[in-house]
């Protein structure tokens, strides 16, 4: 060991080390690579099973379609729900499906979170160079999660091809918006339920009542539940922007708590909020993490 | 050690506190800060292998999570290659790499191989480095069977090597392991140094290890470090550290037939069985006037001389700073016997 440490040592250029702008890239983007790199890991592994695979998606696909069985079953005894007819709720229930689906395929896995700080794994996180968040959201990347995907889409198309929606530009554009948004929102709350389990390491559960709660909640029309219901999942948890208030505008149905129709377009500014306080929790979150170590 | 005269990991009065909250009664909690760290200060130069050692529990691997950016010192400046670990994990992570011994970060349902693309393209290794890093790694830690192999089948020691090759893919300059030989068999543990102390020699990677195995620190570590209750206790080469802990070597005598024990001044015996004695004389002492007693007034037909085991050394000297446990010196005395 003592041979060698002679020569200039500290001159020695570290080799391992990238140009400067290496370190300069947006972390977004980092953040988006990481998570590419890992799910891309993730759908390896699982093709490592076909059949069980295979299987699970099904499952998951099937459970889901059950769900809508449910109200179809409903449906054989009432004409209307709330004031809705079938293929109404056909479309609350494929666009929450959907959007939730979405949030559920990319972000599903923050709940295992609680267990990575409990058995100590995080920490092979925090020491590779890429975002922890990407990393924690891409943990077992589940494709069978498109399970969920699909069947809100196909029950969303049953819903449009039935529905007699007078189509206007802005209605059409409503539609991916809608979707698109509703994940976002769905995608904050997993996060900050992530973020959450830092210091309550089994805080999954009541994550997972704003996550598949909400879900359940948004299938329906808002008209079903109490009005001090559907203020809280708009102002507090905003969970209504998801589906309900975008879709009455496009089924030109009345809101039940009055909001103006411009609310209809408001889903993508909620989402970026949601989505900035989620970033901020799980800012919070991680630094507390690296505080304490708990 | 290091030429420019500071170190390349250093620390100075390093703390860690955490605040536990532990339930007491329904719903209330007592909140009391248990002092992981407490105080340590220290410098290591580029291209030292240092080991780093003490009780479960003393803030061993607190100390590592400071130095590796994944916790926050609660006070204290550290720096690792110029860089504050906890302000810039991400720029660190690229420089340093890290071995949990009993957490893989390998991926148990893919082959070997795809753990070593990941960790390619996640560090944006250049290929031709990876190539080349590769194939080094895959010749000395002989893994070139393994490579295809789904990770779930291979066994511990395979495992481990393939993890310490997963760290060393995009050149880390320092190499922090964490319990590297635990658990491994004897072939798989010496294959693990081996290639340490080739590692240590020729990229002058600084390593940093603790562990529970002294041996590892008896065949890698010119300089170890032993930390007790938050505190560095002793900071030196492996021969001081006997002389603190007073330690003693043992000298194994095969004598032509059974005698009583061996008399001699500067040594006891402490063990006969036979026409074999052990007889114990201070570490620091030459064993060669011994020897030359030995073989001048006893039949003596072989001899060996066995180095103390530092397990011991280290409990004689906390034992030594805190209230003497019989228990322990118990311990020692049968150790240094074996």
């Amino acid at each position: 060991m003592a041979d060698g440490l002679s020569e200039g040592v500290s001159e020695r250029v570290p080799k391992g080390v990238p140009p400067e702008g290496e370190w300069s890239r947006p972390p977004l983007w980092e953040g988006l690579r990481a998570y590419g790199l890992i799910i891309a890991m993730w759908i390896r592994s699982t093709m490592a099973y076909r059949a069980s695979f295979a299987m699970t998606a099904f499952g998951n696909f099937a459970a889901t379609a059950f769900d809508f069985v449910a109200i179809l079953l409903m449906f054989s005894h009432v004409d209307r729900l709330g004031g809705y007819s079938l293929p109404e709720v056909a479309f609350l229930y494929g666009a929450a499906g959907a959007a939730f689906g979405l949030a559920d395929l990319t972000f599903g896995s923050m709940d295992r979170l609680g267990r990575r700080v409990r058995d100590g794994t995080l920490d092979t996180l925090l020491v590779r160079p890429a975002p922890v968040l990407a990393q924690v959201a891409g943990d077992r990347f589940a494709l069978r999660r498109l399970g969920r995907i699909t069947q809100g889409l196909l029950v969303l198309g049953y819903a449009l091809v039935t529905l007699d929606i007078a189509w206007t530009p802005l209605k059409v554009a409503m539609l991916p918006m809608m979707i698109l948004s509703g994940a976002a929102i769905f995608a904050s709350v997993f996060v900050a339920g992530g973020a959450f389990q830092f210091w309550a390491l089994d805080a999954a559960e009541v994550q997972n009542s704003f996550t598949y709660g909400g879900t359940t909640l948004l299938q329906y029309p808002p008209t079903v539940f109490a009005k001090d219901l559907v203020r809280g999942v708009t102002f507090v948890v905003p969970l209504a922007f998801v589906n309900w208030i975008p879709a009455l505008y496009v089924m030109d149905r009345e809101d039940p708590l009055g909001l103006p129709d411009w609310a209809a377009f408001l889903p993508p500014v909620v989402a970026v909020g949601c989505c900035a306080l989620a970033g901020l929790a799980w800012r919070v979150g991680l630094r507390a993490y690296r505080s304490t170590g708990s | 050690m290091d030429s420019d005269g500071s170190g390349f990991i250093e620390l100075d009065g390093i703390e860690k506190v955490f605040d536990v909250r532990r339930k007491a009664g329904l719903l209330r909690r007592e909140r009391h800060q248990v002092r992981a760290v407490d105080g340590i200060s220290f410098s290591v130069a580029r291209g030292e292998m240092v080991g780093y050692i003490g009780p479960n529990g003393a803030g061993k691997s607190t100390t590592i999570k400071m130095l590796t950016g994944i916790l926050t010192p609660s006070a204290g400046r550290l720096r690792v290659a110029g860089i504050d670990p906890s302000r810039e994990r991400t720029r660190l992570a690229r420089r340093i790499g890290v071995v949990f011994g009993q957490r893989t970060t390998l991926w148990w349902d893919l082959p070997l191989i795809d753990s070593y693309r990941l960790v390619h393209r996640m560090y944006r290794i250049p290929d031709k480095r990876y190539r080349e890093n590769l194939e080094r790694c895959v010749e000395l830690l002989e893994l070139g069977e393994l490579l295809d192999v789904p990770v779930r089948q291979l066994s511990l020691g395979q495992r481990m090597r393939g993890d310490i090759a997963a760290a060393l893919l995009h050149d880390p300059e320092v190499l922090y392991l964490d319990e590297p030989t635990i658990g491994l068999d004897v072939i798989s543990k010496a294959r693990v140094r081996e290639f340490l102390r080739d590692l240590n020699a020729q990229s002058r990677t600084t390593v940093l290890l603790t562990t529970h195995d002294l041996t590892d620190i008896e065949q890698l570590c010119a300089r170890v470090m032993v930390i007790d209750h938050g505190r560095l206790v002793y900071d030196g080469a492996l021969a001081g550290l006997h002389e603190v802990g007073e330690s003693e070597r043992t000298l194994v005598v095969d004598l032509e037939r059974e005698l009583p024990p061996v008399e001699l001044p500067g040594a006891r015996v402490v063990k006969v069985e036979g026409p074999r004695q052990w007889l114990a004389f201070p570490a620091a002492a030459s064993a060669a006037p011994l020897v030359a007693r030995i073989a001048a007034e006893y039949p003596l037909m072989d001899l060996s001389v066995r180095e103390p085991d530092i397990e011991s050394v280290i409990a004689k000297m906390l034992s030594r700073r805190k209230v003497p446990d019989p228990a322990v010196s118990e311990e020692v005395a049968e150790r240094s016997a074996l």
